[in-house]
């Protein structure tokens, strides 16, 4: 249900978002746009040497896919309200289910489930190759800034 | 504790404690998330490089292998243009398994930008 919210002013597209986006966190990490529905968003993480956490088998760093589905999510909320709106992040956890395939691009899935007047509910999941493999799940909320002092 | 490849694009450094290291992430291009703020993904990631400094630290054998398993992070205040530091503490210490908790601060390590929880599996 989404009748308790404002109609969106404008359109978000976040193929253009991304392909706008050169500076910041997401663009060092290499994080790409894939595809979006409705309420959900696809980014991708390819593999780079700067990003793995453990040398010595080449598996990426955990603090990138979580920055990857951060992202994914906070976009999830953009297409859901239809508007580019400042939210934050208040609250995410995420579950390792395994280690990413050293030199697999991984594809975080974000989508936003539920926004009341305040907050966006986010879920989603990330994989490197299969969906049906997934290696990370996420669950949090955003926080929207136009109803706080 | 040697920082990997992903600490480095981060920027961190470490400042060592008595029980933890405190690990610094000064603000940059690369960690920055809605103009002038620190991204939520950057200050997760710094998190996690305190909660294994921690951990390393407690169990003082890097023969020792750690698989992260579960984040959990609040955000609490928005981090502005100045360094972050963050610092893990171990609640427990198991045979299999660690709890870790981490705070990351700015001014005032009493008034932390975000608080996080975050289980290791310890293969040894």
């Amino acid at each position: 249900m989404v009748g308790d919210i404002p109609a969106p002013a404008f359109g978000f597209d976040p193929h253009r978002f991304f392909d706008a986006n050169v500076r910041g966190h997401g663009a060092r990490l290499g994080i790409g746009y894939v595809g979006h529905g409705a309420d959900w968003c696809e980014l991708s993480l390819p593999w780079r040497e700067d990003l793995v956490g453990d040398p010595a088998s080449g598996v990426l760093a955990s603090g990138p896919i979580l920055a990857l589905m951060d992202m994914a999510t906070s976009v999830g909320v953009w297409l859901r309200r239809g508007a580019f709106l400042p939210h934050a992040t208040l609250d995410l956890r995420i579950d390792y289910l395994r280690p990413a395939r050293p030199g697999q691009t991984v594809i975080g899935r974000g989508e936003c489930y539920r926004v009341t007047r305040s907050i966006g509910f986010v879920r989603g999941q990330a994989h490197d190759g299969n969906p049906d493999e997934p290696l990370a799940h996420v669950a949090g909320t955003f926080m929207f800034m136009e109803n706080f002092g | 504790m040697k920082l990997p490849p992903y600490a480095e694009l981060l920027g961190l450094s470490i400042e060592p404690g008595a029980e933890a290291p405190v690990l610094v992430m000064p603000f940059a291009d690369a960690v920055l998330g809605r103009p002038g703020f620190v991204h939520g993904g950057a200050l997760g990631g710094l998190m996690e490089m305190a909660a294994v400094g921690a951990l390393r630290q407690a169990l003082g054998d890097d023969a020792v292998r750690i698989k992260p398993i579960n984040l959990s992070v609040d955000y609490m205040r928005g981090g502005r243009n100045k360094p972050t530091r963050a610092r893990g503490h171990v609640s427990r210490l198991g045979n299999r398994i660690a709890n870790i908790e981490v705070l990351a601060w700015q001014d005032d390590e009493a008034r932390p930008i975000a608080a996080g929880r975050i289980n290791y599996l310890i293969v040894r």
